[in-house]
């Protein structure tokens, strides 16, 4: 599905404040696969989904989705296969449309945008079909403008809009991190839920030691830019958190340094 | 008693002016809130447009000129999209180089003249004369005219190309992640907004039957006035009710700024009058702001008064 061979990517080469943020990392995903990323502050985790989504370029290396090669196409080509939800709840939504617009511009993903109507009767019953799976009562507000939405209800209907056409890959950058817990919860379960019906082969970025461990079907562990620990199908089971920070210390040569990191 | 009929006649002049300020100011709309960019290629597209249909007008061609006009508008919205979207250079600056170089290509246009006289020659408001030369004849075909650019607009907007058009304004990082390139989007909607700010310079230069190479100065003002004055007033609750508050805005500021010349406002202060005016309005929220938080500080020392030190 996705094959990432041997990418790096440095901000600033060549000046004093040059900084590797992905350095010679390979990744491999299959069909379905639903992987969980964790790290330390500045271990290149988000670089990573940058670089994947095309936001940066990379400096070697290639991206393969699908058996396509990707490594240079522009972002907004790669975007019709690759869904992304930012941490961000303002950067997944236009805040002036209202509801059911947001999610026909999503819905028309990959389509020709012509002059033709933004929203048909099929779609609005659509949309709230899909709404009502999220149990916030969206359903009944689409004609409400998102701006008026809290930061949960928002980051939810991202995820819709993320997944309301099959991506191929679903890119998820800590994107319950801003949101208060109990919401956060709600949409992590949202995830699973769209993520294991859906089957969709996704690439979670967490703060979040347990939920890493409690979701997904692999976790993989990055410090300076490369994959240190990599916890597949039966390897995952049962870990803990306090052994995955020991194995992280140990191989990092370092103290899991993540100032938002939860353990619990 | 001849007063109140002189200043009749002036207020039906301004409305009808105001009329087709509006399809500039519905063009400025498009820039500054859809599209969330300050373009001020507009003062340099307006006497494109009114170039463009004197030029045509005086070759016996009103109604192409009109077409050709709203056609040059586009293309130059074009190239300062470009500039921004291609090259990098910041919206404001794009917009500014374009009119730059308009000035120069107007004269052009105008063949090295700095204005062209329209009296005698055919006009798009000949034909009315023959259906009814009534004097509301020319008001009526302007608001037909109005009406139909405002519901092209609207449906426009509400077309797919029209949703992710008005998201790029909102959210450029959520329309690139819905695999849509901004850089057509901001193409797209800078054409469509120099086109109308073209066309309204067309009509103009046809309803007043001449040309001027600087007739477009202090255009950008005038319309970010209608749009914001517009907004104000008369809401922005739907799509629809704000394009028509942005329509009403613009011939709203024209009857002011008529009224003021009719009590004795010198015409060469209407340039810093509109400057004020916008000033005002940009600065809506900041007050609203501030006298807000000044209302909560009086009611919250209000509330303490008897403990305070
Ligand atoms: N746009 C950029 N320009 C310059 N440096 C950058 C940029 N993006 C990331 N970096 C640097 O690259 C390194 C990796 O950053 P990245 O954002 O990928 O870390 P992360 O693993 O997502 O960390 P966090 O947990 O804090 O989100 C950091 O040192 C960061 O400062
Ligand atoms: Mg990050």
């Amino acid at each position: 599905m996705l094959k990432v061979e041997n990418i790096s990517k440095t901000f600033y080469k060549g000046s004093i404040n040059e900084k590797i943020a992905l350095n010679n990392l390979s990744l491999t995903l299959g069909e379905g696969e639903f992987v969980t990323v964790i790290g330390g502050n500045g271990a290149g985790k988000s670089t990573l989904l940058n670089c994947i989504s095309g936001v940066y370029e990379i400096d070697a290396g290639r991206i393969f989705l699908d058996g396509t090669d990707i490594s240079y196409s522009p972002e907004h080509k790669r975007s019709k296969y690759i869904s992304r939800v930012f941490q961000d709840p303002l950067m997944g939504t236009a805040f002036d449309m209202t509801i059911e617009e947001n999610l026909a511009i999503a819905y028309a993903k990959g389509k020709p945008k012509g002059l033709r109507p933004g929203i048909s009767k099929a779609d609005i019953a659509l949309f709230r079909e899909k709404l009502a799976l999220l149990e916030l009562g969206l359903e009944d507000r689409v004609k409400e403008k998102v701006g008026r939405l809290s930061g949960g209800e928002r980051q939810a209907l991202t995820l819709l809009m993320a997944t309301i056409v099959k991506p191929k890959l679903l890119l998820l950058d800590e994107h319950t991190a801003a949101l208060d817990p109990v919401i956060a919860k709600r949409v992590l379960q949202l995830t699973d839920k769209i993520v294991e019906e859906e089957k969709i082969c996704t690439i979670m970025i967490t703060h979040n030691m347990k939920a890493a461990l409690d979701h997904g079907t692999r976790t993989i562990m990055m410090h300076e830019g490369k994959i240190i620990m990599d916890l597949d199908g039966k390897d995952k089971e049962g870990v803990t958190v306090e052994w995955l920070i020991e194995q992280f210390n140990r191989k990092s040569g370092t103290e899991l340094d993540n100032d938002r990191m939860l353990l619990g | 008693m001849p007063l109140l009929m002189s200043l009749a006649t002036t207020l039906q002049g301004s409305l009808e002016l105001g009329i087709i300020y509006a399809i500039m100011a519905l063009g400025v709309f498009i820039s500054y809130r859809t599209l969330n960019i300050p373009d001020l290629t507009v003062d340099g597209s307006f006497t494109l447009g009114a170039a463009v249909s004197a030029v045509l007008a005086s070759i016996s061609q009103p109604f192409t000129g009109l077409a050709l006009a709203f056609i040059s508008g586009c293309i130059a919205g074009t190239f300062t999209a470009m500039l921004t979207t291609k090259l990098k250079i910041q919206p404001l600056l794009s917009g500014i180089l374009m009119m730059l170089a308009l000035y120069s290509i107007n004269l052009k246009v105008m063949g090295n003249k700095p204005n062209i006289p329209l009296l005698n020659k055919p006009l798009i408001f000949d034909f009315l004369q023959g259906i009814n030369s009534g004097k509301y004849a020319k008001l009526v075909f302007l608001v037909v005219i109005l009406a139909i650019v405002l519901a092209l607009l609207f449906f426009f907007l509400k077309t797919k190309l029209g949703f992710v058009l008005r998201a790029t304004g909102d959210n450029e990082k959520m329309v690139r992640a819905l695999g849509v390139s901004t850089d057509v989007m901001i193409i797209i909607g800078l054409a469509i907004s120099n086109g109308l700010v073209a066309l309204s310079g067309a009509m103009i230069a046809q309803y007043q039957s001449f040309a001027d190479v600087s007739m477009g100065i202090g255009m950008v003002v005038i319309g970010l006035a209608s749009v914001i004055i517009g907004e104000v007033i008369f809401g922005v609750k739907t799509l629809m009710r704000r394009l028509i508050a942005v329509a009403l805005g613009a011939i709203l500021y024209r009857l002011v700024i008529t009224i003021a010349l009719w009590l004795g406002m010198p015409p060469t202060d209407l340039k810093l009058v509109s400057a004020v005016i916008v000033t005002v309005a940009l600065s809506m929220t900041a007050i609203k702001e501030k006298v807000l938080s000044f209302k909560l500080r009086c009611a919250n020392s209000g509330r303490y008064k008897g403990e305070r030190m």
